[in-house]
């Protein structure tokens, strides 16, 4: 497997770095202290392909924690906001688009 | 209903163990996702967007009702009260908790269920008509054979690690329900001039990013040969099948690249060296197996109850049992399929309280028994004629009486970028919006019958290529775009849809299919005429036309 420090990474755009967590699944987000929540408003952002990299190798350093550490780009809004910046990560953050069957609680 | 022996539940045990401790490993990081990750796909565990998603295998389709209560319970206990049945006979659990994983393979081994080769580059689940064994003229029950295929490759070394996945569908009936032609093995069960059992045998189908329909290899192979001319197929296959390629590695590309005819010579090559060896079936070994089936003491019953005579003056049970009612082999029974694909519903998707209810009903009404079909509805296979009307009035109250079978609302769909971490499209609210769009049931009913397949990716789970309008889900500068075919098939008479032009963005695709059918009901020379034979005789063209002329 190419170490993550030696993979090719550009973005053109501010990022983030997601995964799912290992023992449940669920989507997380690198944060700026080394760790993993599932708010996309915790995530890390990164501005530059070295970033990006660095933040990536961190996050693939953590096997235990995560799985399938990626890359995927984010929207800034006024304010600060952080969006999902494809409909790929608008699902993993939001949700499901469609309506389910009802389930009684 | 086959029961499963010592050996067989031996096997699940052990296997629930074995992946008890591999999970153990893994959540104390004994083991990396690298190592682990064969070994979570080898027990149809897959990660997708939002979490795990769990398949697990209905063999040949046929399930009793103590399993589907199984499933009712891990629905509930560690998903979100909901399950997804797919177009190859299993079940997908899609919020499930790796931690969790081993108990919920526990419950069900518990009922002789199990998740091994729903996954991975091995044998697939092999899977057959959901009608088999009740089927009107069928040679024979198409169930031992697949049940014989699935004890001699589970876990068979020798292909545990294939180029690529692997799938044999058998059907035994003239009109073909598990949609042999698009497997990688297809095997038609036939009686020769000698009344002998046997099998046409097809191989090299498929679909994805390269579709091609099965071709056959070899018109008559005789039941005591089929596992070993099967394994020399798979042999011919492992030896030559690329490895190189993940896009090149299907038995499809191989047969497609020698040509069948050198392919099938490098199979009777193979073959010869093992006909007569230690694979030729015994006919005490089929009968065993044929033994460990059970099936129904039918009673003798009338073929027009009184029952079925005074329901008949309801209209809307006379539309549901006219739809969704077909002819038993039995006299005085009825083969009841029932629609997982209400108006406004996610195809194939049932939450567990349907699923209890479908056990309850089957244990009323059907022996017991319930199957699945690769257009993901259920059916229960032995529904006595008289108890019709009750039968309804209870799937009515489940919201599984949609009369909507083979219809324009019985649409196929994978699970497409709601849940599917391949996708570049969703396909579910497409196939919501349609249902909505043509919601109305006479209007269903006038268009008549009309296959819509839906992938959400080019690897086709979907099986859009073979819908009669197919739909695929592409993705483009960001924004989901479709392709639309039409004229595709998957049943004996298979074959692939032809693109009618540029894919149309994803706020137009229920206009567009709106405008297709239109087109039809304009175009067909017949109300009989169905939407397939239309495109047949008159190309795709005038559709096009249509489609395209505003757009």
């Amino acid at each position: 497997m190419t170490s993550p420090l030696q993979q090719k990474i550009k973005i053109t755009g501010p990022s983030m770095v997601t995964a799912n967590r290992t023992w449940d699944g669920v989507v997380i987000y690198r944060t700026a202290q080394k760790g993993w929540s599932a708010s996309l408003a915790d995530a890390a952002i990164v501005r530059t392909s070295d970033e990006a990299r660095t933040l990536l190798s961190e996050a693939n350093a953590d096997d235990v924690g995560a799985i399938g550490a990626y890359i995927a780009p984010v929207e800034i809004k006024d304010g600060g906001a952080i969006k999902p910046g494809n409909l790929r990560e608008h699902i993993r953050s939001e949700g499901l688009t469609i309506d389910l069957l009802p389930v009684p609680a | 209903m086959y029961a499963y022996d010592e050996l067989d539940r031996t096997l699940i045990n052990e296997r629930v163990s074995e992946f008890r401790d591999q999970v153990k490993r893994r959540l104390s990081g004994e083991l990396t996702e690298d190592e682990f990750k064969m070994l979570r796909l080898q027990n149809g565990v897959y990660l997708q967007l939002h979490a795990y998603m769990f398949r697990v295998a209905i063999p040949y389709g046929t399930l009793s009702s103590k399993q589907m209560r199984a499933f009712a319970r891990v629905a509930r206990k560690y998903d979100r009260g909901y399950g997804h049945f797919t177009t190859r006979q299993n079940i997908q659990f899609n919020w499930i908790k790796l931690a969790e994983l081993p108990d919920a393979l526990a419950d069900l081994a518990e009922v002789g269920i199990h998740a091994m080769q729903t996954s991975g580059n091995n044998m697939r689940n092999v899977t057959s008509d959901q009608w088999a064994g009740v089927a009107p003229g069928e040679v024979e029950d198409p169930r031992i054979w697949s049940e014989i295929l699935r004890q001699h490759t589970t876990l068979h070394p020798e292909f545990s690690f294939l180029p690529r996945k692997f799938k044999i569908a058998i059907t035994a009936s003239e009109h073909d329900r598990a949609a042999i032609k698009i497997h990688d093995i297809g095997l038609r069960l036939l009686k020769n001039a000698d009344g002998e059992t046997g099998f046409e045998v097809l191989v090299g189908g498929g679909l994805g990013r390269t579709p091609f329909i099965g071709k056959t290899i070899k018109p008559f192979v005789h039941g005591r040969d089929i596992l070993s001319y099967v394994e020399a197929i798979l042999r011919v296959y492992n030896q030559y099948g690329r490895r190189d390629n993940i896009y090149k590695a299907r038995i499809k590309i191989l047969v497609h690249e020698l040509g069948i005819e050198k392919f099938a010579k490098e199979v009777e090559e193979e073959w010869k060296q093992m006909s007569d060896g230690a694979l030729t079936l015994d006919y005490s070994v089929v009968e065993e197996v044929r033994s460990r089936f059970s099936y129904p003491a039918y009673e003798k019953l009338p073929h027009m109850p009184d029952e079925l005579k005074q329901a008949a003056h309801d209209p809307l049970f006379e539309r549901w049992r006219k739809n969704s009612v077909f002819p038993h082999k039995v006299q005085g029974y009825s083969i009841v399929t029932l629609s997982l694909k209400p108006v406004g519903g996610p195809p194939g998707d049932a939450t567990a309280d349907q699923m209890d209810a479908v056990a309850d009903l089957a244990d009323r009404y059907s022996f017991g028994e319930i199957r699945v079909g690769h257009e993901q509805n259920l059916c229960l296979p032995h529904v006595a004629k008289r108890d019709l009307p009750q039968l309804w009035k209870a799937l009515e109250r489940i919201g599984l009486a949609t009369p909507n079978v083979n219809l324009v609302t019985d649409i196929i769909a994978c699970p497409g970028l709601d849940y599917c971490s391949l996708a570049n499209a969703r396909s579910i609210p497409i196939a919501q919006e349609l249902t909505r769009r043509f919601a109305n049931h006479d209007t269903a009913d006038l268009i008549g019958r009309l296959h819509i397949n839906i992938s959400g990716c080019i690897n086709a789970c979907g099986h859009h290529h073979v819908g009669h309008i197919g739909i695929l889900g592409v993705e483009k500068n960001g924004d989901e775009f479709y392709q639309i075919t039409i004229g595709g098939r998957a049943d004996e008479g298979a074959q692939m849809g032809t693109l009618i032009g540029p894919a149309v963005p994803y706020a137009e695709v229920a206009d567009v299919i709106e405008d297709i059918v239109e087109a039809y009901l304009a175009l067909r020379d017949r109300p009989e005429e169905l939407f397939v034979d239309t495109v047949k005789r008159l190309g795709v063209e005038p559709f096009k036309e249509r489609v395209y002329a505003t757009r």
